[in-house]
């Protein structure tokens, strides 16, 4: 399936949102995650399984003022 | 003297009356030196997305949790809906409330976008955020802030990274006689005294990323700004002698030799 995650288009195989983090090497309790415009909260992640066509922001905290 | 003097921001205390952003810094190591220095307890952080190529690094891999009080901004923000976005991204990732609200009107200037900023700060307290809003130097922009339901108000000493100072002391005074929630200098401060001089007009802090991070010595001046806002807070409640235009001898007139 087609997903585009942080602006960029990938292909994925089926998965959820917390295997998807593990595969990427994110800490899930280090970021926020939207899906298709809403927040996904963290304890959704093991039971939310991805489509084709979504739309994930991945964010964190960095430096800023 | 400074056990009974702390700064309550939404009821909860804090000794520090400096707050540091994260942001510019050569290296997280002396960005971690320069916040030591700094004596500050909320930090202001950045909300961005992760990137996917380098996700192992991380911000919060240098920053003491038990230590620091996070402080999301919305920098980068030009409208109220993206500014709100991130804001619940932020309590997401951070499981905290408190936000420092930022909507920008003009890359140029980074002023604020007052309207923007209402709208979104509406909807901020409404869904329980402690609401920190970077603001004008303008006692009625400050005033609606306070009666939406801010937890304070952080009005600019000067444009961001500008390092002016404050530019309009006067506005200032008149923001801490017109709201009662904490009024905090957040933006333009350059060197030391520009944040003495904030400590000494009555805010409650003062906040600054630039002034710190772009100096030569940012630990140093970390330290200076420590030291700047503890003396302006002090001599803030020691009591300042009046101005006067002319001179009153502080040696006793009886007693000259003749």
């Amino acid at each position: 399936m087609q997903i585009t995650i942080n602006g960029e288009e990938r292909s994925l195989t089926t998965q959820t949102m917390l295997q998807l983090l593990q595969s990427l090497e994110i800490d899930p309790r280090r970021v926020a995650v939207e899906l298709n415009m809403e927040i996904l909260p963290k304890a959704a992640y093991e039971a939310t399984t991805l489509a084709d066509g979504d739309r994930i922001e991945i964010v964190h905290f960095v430096g800023g003022g | 003297m400074s056990q009974n003097d702390k700064l309550v921001i939404a009821g909860r205390e804090f000794t520090s009356r400096l707050m540091v952003g994260t942001g510019k810094y050569a290296s997280n190591e002396q960005m971690v030196r320069a916040l030591e220095a700094s004596g500050a307890e909320i930090i202001t952080v950045a909300v961005r997305r992760v990137n996917l190529d380098r996700s192992k690094e991380s911000l919060l891999d240098f920053i003491d949790l038990k230590k620091y009080t996070l402080l999301p901004n919305t920098a980068g923000c030009y409208s109220a809906d993206d500014a709100i976005r991130t804001c619940r991204l932020a309590r997401e990732a951070g499981m905290s409330d408190f936000v420092k609200l930022e909507v920008l009107g003009d890359e140029k200037t980074l002023f604020p976008e007052n309207e923007e900023l209402l709208k979104a700060a509406k909807v901020l307290v409404k869904e329980g955020f402690t609401v920190l809003p970077y603001t004008s130097d303008d006692p009625i922009m400050c005033k609606k802030l306070e009666d939406i339901g801010c937890a304070a108000v952080m009005p600019l000493g000067a444009p961001i990274g500008s390092g002016l100072g404050i530019r309009n002391p006067y506005n200032i005074r008149i923001i801490l006689d017109t709201v009662k929630v904490p009024v905090i200098v957040d933006a333009g401060v350059g060197t030391a005294s520009d944040a003495a001089i904030a400590m000494e007009l009555g805010c409650h802090g003062v906040l600054m990323n630039t002034g710190i991070a772009g100096a030569k010595d940012p630990v140093a001046m970390a330290e200076a700004m420590n030291l700047a806002v503890r003396a302006g807070r002090l001599a803030y409640r020691a009591g300042r002698i009046p101005k006067k235009l002319y001179a009153t001898a502080s040696s006793p007139i009886e007693g000259l030799v003749e």
